[in-house]
């Protein structure tokens, strides 16, 4: 007779001394682990609630300007500094990490309407309702000398956007027309003119560094390239479905920094539009959900998020190719708000509103700050899989896209809503009592595009 | 082929092999030689002593030679393979890495760790799709290949009784094989002689480190039965149907006369439940922390251990119910009924899932295996029968002479059927016709419960005289997932996982007949949602857009052309450079020649001075 039984030796299973950690011998067999799928379920829904029991995006506001806060801009070299321009011209230099301001300096008279820091990091550029154009060093002058600008040009309109080359001592306004200027030079070495609009912004492509793109007050996004004289091509926007008393122009663009043939556009009518450069009969991507102008966008760093400011006084966050926001923030008091950063370490988000504040948002609502024990790293990136896996299913889809909004967005949300079935509806009807084909189908996307001109 | 043979070929032959190019083969002639290395020297001599013995004539046909016949992909292929492989031979010693590459995984364990089939893959113009798809599959696929290797290097096996030529292995008692083995593992044969309150019915923990008995006569025991240790005993002065442990052992329920009561490790009496009356047979289901019992009455209850919460009370309406199973896969609960049909519950639904009718007479004791493949029944008409149940159809039949009163199943697969006094295991009785038990013993009384231990080659049985303990080689599964259920857990370990446990405890909606429902995709509801949308719309948005041609003249966009063209018009603005290049260098060399020319002309002149030269 051969006989063995199992006889498990204690020492192989128990820790030898407390100091140790406890031994766990695992078998991953599946029949020892039953109800897989139900469990995994169970987790991610878990997860989910717990990202919104975590979700406290609300990490600092910077108070100190004396009116509102019309501009920001990053340092090109440094995390932790930021600098915003408001309406009554004064320019802070802020620390972030110890969230107070380090400088203050009184810039312009009338509104800062743009600012924009040297890709070296040295310097950076102001301009102005008082029509001048402003170079400032970046240090913070000694005991006893003045702040003073290191160049002041003065122009002849009022300029109302500004960018900087990324490589070289060249920068752009746009006002009246849209200038290039050398850095050594108090006059424009090339103006664009297309018609008599004005320009509300205008932003270097951060690939192509020749490349321009602007946006007029004629409903238009006008692309330029700097060696050429011409513009390269022209798209009207229209909304031709919103009321006519509004503005129906694009007030702000946005390259994406990873792949800058495409570039996304903050519209009046509510929604923002991702283009991509070679083909602009139609927009790539619309964004829909905020209720009010969109003001303010500006890329993450990875290029796969935008961050939307509004006049309805909150900021949305959109991946590039969703037609709708994955996050909303807001606080009672923050009021329409004008500008908006994502910051270079893509972790922070820096809106400056309204009502003075300058808010500093987490990108990730949920995420937890500061260095992760190994084990707790693993503990999210596991979670963060499970929810991705279930995503799709009613219950963790129901939590996870919960969010609170103010009552006023609530409600006009829904009346949006009300509205735009109605006008389906009507469309729908036209089309059932019409000659098959007469009244062709318009997709969203080609309904807001009226024309390219090249 | 081992690398010395291959080093043979290389030099006597002239087949071009991957491994010699680097060294001795140039591009441009045979200029140069590679220096030549001791150790290459050496092996060569070897080889040739060896030739010499072997001759050129018996040589067998080597693997390049039969490449040549190849396809030029796959000889690519192999001739990759090949190159991988000699960079893991290349070694100083010159000697060869004799498992080269990764192990071999055996098939069998790459299909023990299989979850599903490779899914077809959706059209190109989901391309977004595709490589979700093809990404997940591959992360699966290693997955499972790393469990597979894993499984390898588990430390314990099985254990196994095997009988000499001419034994019957059901001839050896439990003495023999107490004593053949290892004292601690001898220990775990044993009798509790409790005639005074029997028959008992027992049950293992989860980890199988802890036994509860209870005796119809009201006496119930906490052991640890490994140390013998004895945790509590008590007598609760009534009748006692069923013992269940729950989902730790710190508490254990009791079904009573009456109601159903819970008590926890020291004997204390934590609940009495008297929404659960008349309780006859109790199954406990650990993931989804639920109790459900049985009753005298026909009803089936579910009680939430965690909230203390009954969930579901049904009325089966087939009269006392006295036989019961889980299936450990679903959770489903099996009944046995006295018409001779079993049935399927579960929670969410008022009516049985399914009515098997399986034995002619009354249906006695009921198993389910742990992987929710099989289900035994034994009934009144002295069957024994083996069903599939995800095919609901019967494979196997057996007669017992006595019939079997109660069925146990082990982790590994062994089946264990009382019949008297006589407990008897089985193997294999799904796959391979069994005409006799692997094992027997004879106990002292009438057997009334009947429990494998988890994790342990023991097999409880409670009886009219007591409770004993037998030995059963190969019963238990030897390695245990220290996450799931660790026999060797401490107090703070045990505390830990019941805190995990609890939070990712599965509701009782979840609970279906496939447990793997809730990864599917649900086509239904999507073809709802996307008719609801059509209809609001008004047209197709997910419609294939209608092909408009583009305008393109035959032959002169074809992608070669149009590089060409791009490639003419590079050279266009180097064409322009070289040709003024050329016209300037025309045009100083007419200059240069038009001087010379003027010179010469100028020399050739006879000037008025010629005359009065020498």
């Amino acid at each position: 007779m051969k006989v063995k039984v199992l006889s498990r030796n204690p020492d192989d299973y128990i820790r030898e001394t407390k100091l140790d950690i406890q031994r766990v011998p695992r078998n991953y067999d599946p029949t020892l682990h039953p109800f897989e799928v139900a469990r995994e379920y169970t987790r991610a829904l878990n997860a989910t609630k717990l990202e919104r029991v975590f979700a406290k995006p609300f990490l600092a506001s910077l108070d100190g300007h004396r009116d509102g806060v019309n501009c920001l801009a990053k340092h090109t070299t440094s995390l932790s500094t930021l600098l915003s321009g408001s309406c009554d011209g004064e320019v802070k230099v802020w620390n972030l990490s110890k969230r107070e301001c380090v400088r203050t300096l009184q810039a312009h008279e009338g509104f800062v309407r743009g600012m924009v820091v040297r890709f070296c990091g040295t310097s950076f550029f102001t301009i102005g309702d008082d029509k001048t154009i402003k170079q400032w060093k970046m240090e913070t002058p000694g005991y006893g000398e003045e702040e003073e600008p290191l160049h002041t040009i003065l122009g002849k309109t009022v300029f109302t956007g500004l960018d900087h080359h990324q490589k070289e001592g060249v920068f752009a306004t746009c006002g009246q027309q849209v200038d290039i200027w050398d850095e050594q030079r108090s006059s424009p070495i090339r103006s664009f003119t297309w018609g008599v609009d004005s320009f509300s912004s205008v932003s270097f492509n951060p690939v192509e560094t020749e490349l321009l793109g602007s946006c007029a007050s004629d409903r238009s996004i006008v692309l330029y390239d700097m060696r050429e004289s011409a513009p390269l091509k022209k798209v009207t926007n229209d909304m031709d479905y919103m009321d006519v008393i509004m503005t129906m122009r694009s007030n702000t663009l946005c390259w994406n920094p990873m792949e800058a043939y495409y570039f996304t556009c903050a519209n009046e009518d509510y929604n923002l539009y991702t283009y991509d450069m070679r083909y602009l009969e139609k927009p790539l991507v619309v964004h829909m959900d905020h209720v009010s102008a969109v003001l303010d966008v500006d890329y993450s760093p990875t290029g796969q998020e935008f961050v939307s400011a509004s006049f309805d006084k909150t900021i949305r966050i959109f991946p590039k190719d969703a037609g709708h926001s994955r996050e909303v923030y807001h606080t009672k008091r923050m009021q329409h708000v004008i500008c908006i950063k994502w910051s270079a370490d893509s972790k922070y988000i820096l809106s400056g509103s309204d009502e003075m504040n300058i808010r500093l948002w987490k990108a990730n609502a949920a995420e937890k700050l500061g260095v992760l024990a190994p084990r707790e790293r693993e503990a999210a990136n596991y979670s963060q899989k499970l929810k991705e896996k279930f995503q799709n299913h009613p219950q963790i889809r129901r939590i996870a896209r919960h969010r609170h909004l103010p009552k006023s967005i609530y409600h006009q949300t829904k009346e949006l809503r009300v509205m735009k079935d109605a006008r389906r509806r009507k469309e729908m009807n036209v089309r059932k009592h019409s000659k098959p084909g007469a009244v062709p189908v318009v997709s969203e996307k080609e309904k807001h595009v009226v024309t390219v001109v090249k | 082929m081992s690398s010395r043979h291959k080093h043979h070929q290389t030099y006597t032959t002239k087949m071009a092999s991957p491994d010699e190019s680097t060294v001795n083969v140039s591009h441009v002639g045979r200029k140069k030689k590679a220096p030549s290395r001791y150790w290459q020297e050496l092996q060569q001599e070897k080889d040739e002593a060896k030739d010499a013995g072997a001759g050129e004539g018996n040589k067998e046909p080597t693997t390049e030679e039969a490449e040549e016949s190849k396809t030029p992909k796959q000889k690519k292929r192999k001739f990759k393979e090949k190159q991988d492989q000699n960079q893991d031979k290349k070694c100083i010693s010159g000697k060869s890495d004799p498992f080269p590459g990764k192990a071999r995984i055996p098939e069998d364990r790459l299909q023990k760790f299989k979850r599903k089939e490779k899914i077809k893959k959706p059209p190109h113009q989901h391309y977004k799709l595709r490589t979700m798809i093809a990404r997940s599959e591959e992360a699966s696929e290693m997955a499972q290949k790393q469990a597979a290797r894993f499984d390898l290097l588990l430390p314990e096996e099985a254990g196994f009784l095997e009988g000499d030529e001419g034994e019957d292995t059901c001839l050896v008692s439990q003495e023999d094989i107490a004593n053949a083995v290892d004292i601690t593992s001898g220990a775990k044969h044993f009798n509790l002689k409790l005639s005074q309150f029997g028959p008992y019915r027992i049950d293992y923990s989860k980890t199988g480190r802890h036994l509860v008995i209870g005796g119809r006569k009201g006496h119930v025991a906490c052991i640890d039965w490994q140390s013998k240790h004895l945790m509590c005993e008590i007598n609760v002065m009534e009748s006692v149907n069923d013992v269940k442990w729950l989902h730790s052992e710190s508490m254990y329920a009791v079904a009573q006369k009456k109601w159903l009561y819970v008590y926890d490790s020291n004997g204390i009496e934590l609940h009495c439940i008297r929404k659960f009356n008349d309780v006859l047979r109790m199954q406990f289901l650990p993931y989804h922390f639920l109790l459900a019992t049985a009753s005298a009455t026909s009803f089936l209850q579910y009680l939430d251990v965690s909230v203390g919460k009954e969930v579901v009370a049904i009325n089966t309406k087939t009269g006392r119910l006295d036989v019961m199973c889980q299936n450990p896969q679903n959770a489903i609960i099996h009944l046995g009924h006295p018409n001779g049909t079993v049935t399927l519950w579960s929670p969410n639904q008022k009516e049985a899932l399914v009515k098997m009718l399986c034995h002619q007479g009354a249906v006695r004791s009921v198993a389910v295996e742990k992987n929710g493949t099989y289900m035994v029944t034994s009934g009144m008409d002295k069957k024994l029968k083996v069903y599939d149940i995800r095919a609901f159809k019967p494979l196997k039949s057996y007669f017992l002479p006595a019939g079997a009163s109660c069925l146990s199943l082990s982790q590994r697969g062994l089946l264990s059927a009382a019949t008297g006094d006589i407990v008897q295991v089985y193997r294999d009785v799904w796959s391979t016709p069994v005409t006799k038990p692997y094992m027997a013993h004879r106990v002292r009384g009438t057997v009334w419960g009947l429990h494998f231990c988890p994790f342990e080659d023991v097999l409880g049985v409670g009886h009219q005289d007591g409770f004993t303990s037998m030995l059963v080689p190969g019963a238990g599964e030897p390695n245990f997932d220290a996450l799931d259920a660790n026999p060797f857990r401490s107090a703070k370990q045990r505390q830990e996982w019941e805190v995990k446990a609890l939070l990712e405890k599965i509701q009782p909606e979840l609970i279906s007949l496939d447990p793997t429902e809730l990864g599917h995709v649900d086509r239904a509801t999507f073809e709802q949602k996307h008719e609801d949308r059509v209809k609001a719309l008004g047209f197709d948005p997910l419609a294939k857009v209608k092909f408009i041609p583009k305008f393109k003249k035959k032959g002169r966009s074809s992608a070669g052309r149009v590089e060409k063209r791009k490639k003419q018009v590079a050279h266009e603005d180097q064409r322009d450079i070289i040709r003024k290049a050329m016209e300037d260098k025309r045009k100083t060399e007419e200059e240069r020649k038009n001087k010379e020319q003027k010179k010469t002309l100028l020399s050739s002149q006879k000037s008025a001075l010629d005359r009065f030269k020498k």
